[in-house]
C-alpha cells in the first residue's frame, strides 16, 4: 500500500510562495474586517448593534414548553400580548420529542423593567396553563436588565484580557515585533468571527463569547507554532532574506497545519450536526475560527513582520529565551 | 534524553491506572462496582440534569429606606418621652430630621437622639448614626456609610441562612446556595420540578406581624389621604367588600416570636396555617387581647392583611391560627415561611436559568453521541494519517488523556455543562496536535540526514518547546474565561484547563515511553513516518 499511511503522500517539502500574494490578501483581510466592523456594529443600537443578541445579553425571558396537544400560535401571542410586554416572538420549534414541532412552543418577550424580572414569567405560566391544558416546561430564561449589561461587559473584558494576555506572553518569549503580529493576527480573526455572527444572524450568547476565546485559543497555538518556526530559521539561515524565512517557515510547518486544523474540524463538524440546537452556532463559529486563524498566521502575523521589519544577527529581538527553557537539542 | 526510564514508565502507568479508576464509575451502573472502588460519578451541571438557577439580589436600598422609617418613629417617640416639642419631623435625602420648637430645648434633644446612636458591633469605634445640628434648630439624624454597609452585609448573610433553611424544608436534592459579589445570591436546584413554587418560596420575605385596627379614623376618610400619624393604610387580601384597613404601625407581636407553625384545618375544614408563641410572644399577645376584647386586630403578612378578626375574649394560651384564603399546598408554604423566619430585606429574582429534566436528558445524550462520532473520526484520521503504529501511539495517548481528563473532572466535582462537553471534544481533537508536532518534527529530522533514533530525540525534544508555548497561552485563556465567565462558561473553561494540563502530560510523556518501548524492541533502520 503506496498510499498509506497518507503522510507520505503530503510532498516531503513543498515550496509554495505564499509572501508573493501577502499584498493581495492583506488588502483583502483589511477589507474584511472592516465590512465585519459595520455589520456587528450597525446599527449602533445599543446594546448589540448588528448582531443578533439571545437573551444573555439583551436581557429578556424565554419560555419552552410543549402542550398536549398541536398549539395555535396566534392565542399564544395574543395571551402573552395581553400582559403587555411589548416585542412578543413566538415559534415552533422541533425537539427528539416532538419531532413535527407542531406542540413545543418557544416564546419570548422583554423582561418588564417594573419589579422582579422573574415574577411576570409566573404570571405568563400560569395563564398559558390555564388556557391550553398541561404544559411541560422544559425551559425558562429570564435576564434581568442588571444582570444583561454585566453579563456583556465581562465578556468584552474577558475578550480585551484575553488578546493583552496574548500579546504580553509573544511579547515577552518572541519579542515585540512578533507580539504586535500576533496580536493583530488575533484581533483579525476575533473581528472577523464577530462578522461572521452579525452577517448570518446567528445568535449571540454567552456560549459565543467561549466560542471566541477558544478561538483566540486556538489561533494563538498555531501563531506560536508558525512564529517559532520563523525564529528558529532567523538563526539557522542568517544571510535569507525575510520574505524567504517566512516562505520557507509556512512550507515546512505546513503538513503539521494541515493534519491539526483537519482533526478539529472534523470533531467540530460531527458536533455541529449531532450536538443538538444550542451547541450549532458554538461549532460553526469554532470551525469558522479554525479556518480563518490558519490563514491569518500565514498571511497576516507573518507578513506584518516584513512590515514592521525584525532585527537580525544579534541574538535579542527575536529570541529572548528565559534561562530554564534553554536546554535544547546541540546542533552539529 | 529521548529515552524509557523507569520513573517515566512508573509514572504513565500510574496515571492511566487512576484515570482508568476514577472514570470507571460513570460507564457502569450504579452498585455494580465493589465497595471500596470509587463511587463518584461526574457532577452533571444544572443544563444537563435539568434544575433551577436563580440569582437573587437582596434589596438593600429598601433596607435602607426601611431602617428611616423606623428612625423617624424612634425620634418621635424619643422626643415624646423627653416632652420636647417639635415641628417637620421627615425624612430628606436618606435621612430624618426635625425642627426643635424651643430654642433652650436644643441641646437636651441633641443628647437625647444622640442615645438612638450605638456603636458598630464588629467596629466600635464607629458610630451608626451622625446627629447634626443646624444654626435653625433642626436636628439631622442619618446613619453613616459604615453602619449601612455592615447592614447590608448581615442582611445577606441572614438571607443565605434563612433561603437555606426554607429550601431544606422542601426536601429537594442539595441546593446549593452561594453569595456572589456584595449583594447577590444564587441558588442552584438540581431536579426542582416547580421553579415556580421554589421561587414564590425564595421570593417572599414572610414577614408576620400582628397589628391592631386603627378605627379612630373613619376608613373612607383615611382612604380619601387623611391617614394619622403613626397608622398606615394596608391591602386586604380576598375581601373585596373591604379592599383596604387602616392599623396601627406600631405591632402588638412579630413572626420572630414563633416558636412554630404547622399547615392545620380550621372548624369548617378549610386550609389554616397554626402556630404557637414563645413565652415573650405569649406574653405580649395576651395583655395585647386583654385590654382590647371586641376590638378588631389583623395578621399581616410582608405588608399585606391576611385576616382580621374581632378579638372575642383575651387570648393567653400563646396558641392561634390564621384563616384565610389558602390551599392546603399554600398553607403549607406559609408554614415553612413562618418557621423559618422572616428575610431581613426584599429579594428580587434578577436572573432565573430552569432546565426541564428531559431536556437536560436530550443534551446528554446528543453530547455523548457527538462526542463517540468526534472520537472515532479523529481515530481514523490518525490511523489513516501515520499508520498503525504511530497513529496507535497518538490514540493510546489520547485515550488516556480522555481517561485523565474525565477522572479530573469526576474528582474535582466540577460540573459539566453542554459547552464543557464541547470543550472536552475540542480538547481531546486538538490534544492531537501534540503528537503531530512531534512526529512533524521528526520528519523533519530525518529529511535533514538524521539516523532514526537522533531524529526522533531531537524532534521530540525540539517540539517540547512548541508545545510549551503553544499551550501556556491556552492556560491563560481557559482561565479568563473561568474568573470571568458565567455559569456553563465557567464549566467549559474548566474542562479545557485541565485539559491542556492532561494534554501536554500524554504528548510528553505517553508519547515518549510508547516511542521509546518501540524503538527498543524493534532497532527501525528508518521511521515508518519518513
Amino acid at each position: 500500500m503506496s498510499w498509506w499511511p497518507l503522510i507520505k503522500l503530503l510532498p516531503q517539502k513543498t515550496n509554495l510562495r505564499f509572501v508573493s500574494v501577502a499584498p493581495i490578501l492583506g488588502a483583502i483581510s483589511a477589507l474584511a474586517c472592516v465590512a465585519s466592523l459595520f455589520l456587528t456594529l450597525y446599527p449602533l443600537t445599543p446594546p448589540c448593534g448588528g448582531l443578533n443578541c439571545g437573551v444573555d445579553f439583551r436581557g429578556g425571558t424565554v419560555l419552552e414548553f410543549t402542550a398536549p396537544q398541536p398549539v395555535d400560535l396566534g392565542r399564544v401571542r395574543s395571551l402573552a400580548g395581553s400582559f403587555g410586554l411589548g416585542d412578543v416572538s413566538v415559534q415552533n420549534y422541533a425537539s427528539p420529542t416532538d419531532p413535527s414541532g407542531l406542540r413545543s412552543v418557544s416564546l419570548r418577550f422583554q423582561t418588564p423593567t417594573d419589579g422582579s424580572p422573574a415574577a411576570t414569567v409566573t404570571r405568563v405560566r400560569s395563564t398559558l396553563t390555564q388556557a391550553l391544558g398541561a404544559l411541560t416546561f422544559s425551559r425558562t430564561d429570564v435576564v434581568g436588565p442588571a444582570v444583561s449589561s454585566e453579563l456583556l461587559r465581562n465578556g468584552v473584558i474577558a475578550l480585551l484580557v484575553a488578546i493583552a494576555l496574548v500579546l504580553g506572553y509573544i511579547w515577552f518569549r518572541f519579542g515585540f515585533t512578533f507580539g504586535v503580529g500576533a496580536v493583530t493576527a488575533l484581533a483579525h480573526d476575533v473581528i472577523l468571527t464577530f462578522g461572521l455572527f452579525a452577517a448570518t444572524g446567528l445568535e449571540f450568547d454567552l456560549n459565543s463569547i467561549a466560542a471566541i476565546l477558544t478561538i483566540i485559543g486556538y489561533s494563538i497555538n498555531d501563531k506560536v507554532v508558525a512564529l517559532d518556526r520563523v525564529r528558529e530559521n532567523l538563526r539557522k539561515y542568517k544571510k535569507m532574506p525575510l520574505g524567504e524565512i517566512i516562505d520557507l517557515s509556512v512550507n515546512e510547518t505546513l503538513s503539521r497545519t494541515i493534519i491539526t486544523g483537519f482533526t478539529g474540524i472534523l470533531a467540530l463538524m460531527v458536533l455541529a450536526i449531532f450536538g443538538g440546537e444550542e451547541l450549532f452556532p458554538f461549532s460553526v463559529a469554532m470551525i469558522f475560527g479554525i479556518v480563518v486563524g490558519t490563514y491569518s498566521s500565514v498571511y497576516v502575523a507573518a507578513p506584518l513582520l516584513m512590515v514592521l521589519g525584525v532585527r537580525r544577527g544579534d541574538r535579542d529581538a527575536a529570541e529572548p529565551l528565559p534561562p530554564s527553557t534553554s536546554a535544547r537539542v546541540a546542533r552539529p | 534524553m529521548f529515552r524509557a526510564s523507569r520513573w517515566k514508565v512508573a509514572l504513565v502507568t500510574v496515571a492511566a491506572l487512576l484515570g482508568l479508576l476514577f472514570t470507571l464509575p460513570n460507564m457502569v451502573p450504579t452498585g455494580a462496582l465493589p465497595g471500596w472502588m470509587p463511587s463518584q460519578r461526574l457532577n452533571l451541571g444544572l443544563d444537563l440534569q435539568g434544575g433551577s438557577y436563580l440569582l437573587l439580589e437582596v434589596d438593600t436600598a429598601a433596607l435602607a429606606r426601611e431602617r428611616t422609617t423606623d428612625l423617624i418613629e424612634d425620634v418621635r417617640r424619643e422626643l415624646r418621652d423627653a416632652r420636647i416639642a417639635y415641628t417637620g419631623l421627615g425624612q430628606a435625602n436618606g435621612a430624618v430630621s426635625v425642627r426643635i420648637v424651643d430654642p433652650a430645648q436644643v441641646a437636651a434633644a441633641q443628647r437625647v437622639l444622640g442615645a438612638l446612636s450605638q456603636p458598630l458591633p464588629d467596629n466600635p469605634a464607629v458610630q451608626t448614626l451622625r446627629v447634626q445640628t443646624a444654626p435653625d434648630q433642626r436636628v439631622r439624624l442619618a446613619y453613616t456609610p459604615e453602619s449601612v454597609e455592615n447592614d447590608g452585609r448581615r442582611a445577606v448573610d441572614q438571607s443565605i441562612e434563612i433561603i437555606r433553611r426554607r429550601i431544606d424544608e422542601l426536601g429537594t436534592q442539595e441546593p446549593s446556595i452561594t453569595r456572589q459579589g456584595a449583594t447577590r445570591v444564587v441558588v442552584q436546584a438540581p431536579g426542582e420540578s416547580d421553579p415556580e413554587r421554589l421561587k414564590n418560596l425564595i421570593g417572599q420575605t414572610a414577614r408576620l406581624t400582628f397589628q391592631m385596627v386603627d378605627d379612630t379614623v373613619p376608613l373612607q376618610e383615611a382612604a380619601a389621604g387623611r391617614v394619622p400619624p403613626g397608622s398606615v393604610l394596608l391591602p386586604q387580601e380576598g375581601r373585596p367588600d373591604e379592599p383596604v384597613l387602616l392599623l396601627q404601625r406600631r405591632s402588638l407581636v412579630t413572626g420572630e416570636m414563633l416558636t412554630d407553625a404547622q399547615a392545620t384545618f380550621d372548624q369548617n375544614g378549610a386550609a389554616a396555617v397554626s402556630f404557637r408563641f414563645n413565652a415573650q410572644g405569649a406574653r405580649a399577645f395576651g395583655r395585647a387581647t386583654t385590654a382590647n376584647v371586641n376590638k378588631r386586630f389583623a395578621i399581616v403578612l410582608d405588608n399585606r392583611v391576611i385576616s382580621a378578626p374581632n378579638i372575642q375574649e383575651p387570648i393567653t394560651g400563646g396558641n392561634g391560627q390564621i384563616t384565610g384564603n389558602f390551599t392546603v399546598e399554600t398553607a403549607n408554604d406559609l408554614a415553612i415561611l413562618l418557621r423559618a423566619g422572616a428575610l431581613p430585606a426584599p429579594l428580587t429574582v434578577e436572573e432565573q436559568r430552569t432546565v426541564g429534566a428531559e431536556l437536560g436528558q436530550d443534551a446528554v445524550d446528543a453530547g455523548l453521541l457527538s462526542t463517540a462520532l468526534g472520537m472515532v473520526c479523529v481515530v481514523v484520521f490518525m490511523i489513516l494519517a501515520y499508520g498503525w503504529l504511530f497513529g496507535g501511539i497518538a490514540i493510546v495517548a489520547l485515550t488516556i488523556n480522555g481517561l485523565m481528563l474525565l477522572s479530573a473532572m469526576t474528582v474535582t466535582q466540577a460540573a459539566l455543562t453542554l459547552p464543557g462537553i464541547a470543550g472536552l471534544i475540542l480538547t481531546l481533537a486538538v490534544a492531537v496536535d501534540a503528537n503531530v508536532l512531534i512526529y512533524e518534527r521528526m520528519r523533519d529530522e530525518v529529511r535533514a540526514g538524521r539516523s532514526p533514533l537522533t531524529a526522533m530525540d531531537a524532534g521530540f525534544n525540539r517540539a517540547i518547546i512548541t508545545i510549551f508555548d503553544a499551550n501556556i497561552t491556552h492556560l491563560g485563556v481557559a482561565a479568563i474565561m473561568f474568573f470571568l465567565g458565567a455559569g456553563p462558561v465557567k464549566g467549559f473553561a474548566w474542562t479545557l484547563f485541565i485539559g491542556v494540563f492532561t494534554s501536554v502530560f500524554t504528548a510528553v510523556m505517553v508519547t515518549q515511553v510508547l516511542l521509546g518501548w518501540w524503538f527498543r524492541a524493534a532497532k527501525p533502520k528508518v521511521l515508518p513516518i519518513a
